[in-house]
């Protein structure tokens, strides 16, 4: 067990470091930081003394330790275009995308297990067919054009909900959320089903296909003949043992909603890390672009951790013995 | 023989159904229309001297004020839409296709090599894919892209945008093949044929494209039509963002990003018209690709 979560770890970290390290090699080779950091008229000595002083002439390896350590320490460096702390930018629109992120995927889990459940028990009945032909038109249409459907119905024809920006918002201790207003979740509603409907569809094909393997397993067939009742074969037997490959899934479609949110933030102004994200390759806001992957990459490997954990809460036969 | 019991086969399926048919005529009609676009639209959207403001956001001809020289309508600069659309699924699909053959042809290649010489290698190439893949390919598209803009000078940006988009789809496309090939390569490894070769000291390039790449086509062919939708959605998608075509070479995203300022104001062909346009060759592309998947999987029917 503790032997499995180490060596977990060990590897989060490396990642870490790789991910540090794109973002180093962009900030570094991509187009010349000092250029960027100051104007025409700066004469070549001053931009030399500049360079010299910023330690932009030092080993390539003593640079990336000190861009590391300035990172470890909460130093993230200033946006080209603004000129403001990445740092804070981000922060400040951080709360934006994880709340849009965590309700999209509970919508894909709330949904696409049972749906996945039903269309996995009965699989010739006609909800299930048009279950599955729905499944299929939503994985071809793309996420902006969900979006743009959705604002169509219900923001221009129906005029129920916003089409746009989070709403009214309630800031926290420094986290602007939008969960305590009745404004906050009204915005939230559309952004949240464009952004969870990709998901959702896989959620659902994979607990069905999972479901039907377990279904046709000997334990099930012998747990049908002793008699024991339909709903808790279902639940507690086969359910159970389809949940190990589901919460994998889950843990990489994290990466997927947080790239997906991206599309969604465009399509609803949502004002999200994406959204700061694609102002900064639209004007190759180098420090910006940087500091995005570092931060998705650290939450992707903080879930995918977290999911390790839940493997073990879930599936009791690892508690026993070492897997590694 | 074999090969062509399959291939009779897969005809008796297709004719058996009617959705598999229906999406091979869309996705022809759309395939010979942008291919011919030159020749069949009406108008030359590029050519600025073939529109006139004065006929703006005409509507379809079956809508009050829609006249009969402009079929489906026009956009707020008097552009025809059908031109429009041809032209960009006429771009959509160049890079499309292009992209999808990059990937073909780089994660092929890397597969086949990785499953062949295994070790080392093997390692090296599938640590990339697995660092890849847990980037979501849209991710991967826009770094490429944003790199792009950095690295280029300005003046060459608007000249390469089509070859960058290509080129940052591709390499965000070509784990699915690399992992594909490398899986299949290793089945065929252990089969006589390959040994035999290899032991009458065939040269490796020889035995990998000669001898196993036609007995691993079939799951690449089907990787090659999902993929070859996944290209198209992530071109119109970075289009739609602002980060793919400009607006004066629209691609079908393109067209759907001006469409999206015209959604409050009732003009509704300017953007529901390319859209159904994008969601009918993604959604008849990727019905063929799952009956590829059937024809050339038959336990999974």
């Amino acid at each position: 067990m503790a032997y499995f979560i180490g060596k977990r770890l060990i590897q989060s970290v490396f990642v870490m470091l790789a991910v540090a390290f794109l973002a180093f090699s962009l900030f570094r080779f991509v187009g010349d930081p000092i250029t960027q950091m100051t104007g025409v008229e700066t004469s070549v000595a001053d931009q030399e003394r500049l360079r010299e002083e910023l330690g932009l002439n030092d080993p390539f390896a003593l640079q990336f330790m000190r861009f590391t350590g300035d990172m470890l320490q909460g130093d993230f460096g200033f946006s080209y275009r603004t000129r403001q702390p990445v740092a804070e930018m981000i922060s400040s629109r951080m709360p934006a995308t994880l709340e849009l992120g965590v309700v999209a995927l509970l919508i894909s889990l709330v949904v696409g297990i049972p749906a996945g459940v039903y269309t996995a028990l009965r699989p010739r009945g006609a909800a299930t067919q048009a279950i599955l032909m729905v499944t299929l038109v939503g994985v071809s249409i793309p996420t902006f054009v969900i979006g743009i459907m959705l604002i169509f119905f219900f923001g221009v024809q129906l005029g129920w909900l916003p089409t746009f920006g989070r709403g009214g918002t309630v800031t926290i201790g420094g986290w602007e959320t939008s969960f305590l207003t009745v404004d906050g979740w009204r915005a939230l509603i559309l952004p949240a089903i464009t952004l969870g409907v990709y998901q959702l569809t896989l959620t659902m094909r994979l607990v069905r296909a999972e479901m039907m393997e377990v279904m046709r397993s000997d334990y099930i067939r012998f747990a049908t003949a002793r008699g024991v009742p339909m709903g808790r074969l279902y639940f507690r037997h086969a359910l159970a043992n389809t949940m190990v490959p589901v919460i994998t899934i889950i843990g990489l479609q994290f990466g997927g909603v947080i790239a997906f949110s991206i599309v969604t933030e465009s399509v609803f102004q949502w004002p999200g890390m994406g959204l700061l994200f694609l102002e900064s390759i639209r004007f190759v806001d180098i420090p910006v672009m940087g500091v995005y992957l570092v931060v998705i990459a650290f939450f992707f490997v903080l879930v995918n951790l977290i999911v390790d954990l839940l493997y073990v809460a879930i599936d009791p036969r690892l508690r026993i013995k070492d897997v590694s | 023989m074999r090969e062509f019991i399959k291939r009779y086969e897969g005809l008796w399926l297709f004719t058996r159904s009617p959705a598999v048919i229906l999406a091979a005529i869309v996705a022809l009609t759309i395939l010979i229309g942008a291919a011919f676009a030159p020749w069949i639209a009406p108008l030359d959207p590029y050519d600025l001297a073939s529109f006139s403001l004065m006929d703006g956001l005409l509507p379809p001809m079956w809508e009050e004020f829609g006249t009969s020289r402009f079929p489906l309508g026009t956009d707020d600069q008097g552009r025809d839409m059908i031109s429009s659309i041809l032209y960009g699924a006429r771009l959509s699909l160049i890079i499309g296709i292009s992209a999808m053959a990059i990937a073909t042809v780089l994660g092929v290649g890397l597969g086949l090599a990785a499953g062949y010489f295994g070790g080392r290698f093997d390692a090296i190439v599938m640590r990339i894919a697995d660092i890849q893949l847990a980037l979501p390919a849209i991710l991967t598209a826009l770094l490429i892209d944003g790199i792009a803009r950095g690295v280029l000078p300005t003046d060459m940006q608007q000249s390469l945008r089509v070859t960058v988009l290509t080129l940052a789809i591709a390499l965000s496309l070509w784990v699915n093949f690399a992992r594909t090939a490398r899986a299949s390569t290793f089945v065929q490894m252990n089969k006589e044929y390959v040994q035999a070769a290899v032991m009458q000291g065939q040269h490796p390039l020889r035995v990998m494209f000669v001898h196993i790449l036609p007995n691993i086509l079939g799951p690449l062919l089907v990787i090659m039509t999902v993929d070859l939708a996944s290209a198209i959605l992530l071109e119109a998608t970075l289009s739609f963002l602002g980060i793919g075509l400009p607006a004066d070479s629209p691609s079908l995203g393109t067209l759907i990003r001006i469409g999206m300022q015209f959604l409050f104001s009732g003009e509704w062909w300017i953007l529901w018209v390319p859209t159904l346009f994008l969601v009918a060759l993604v959604i008849s592309i990727n019905v063929l690709g799952d009956f590829l998947r059937d024809v050339f999987n038959p336990r999974l029917r």
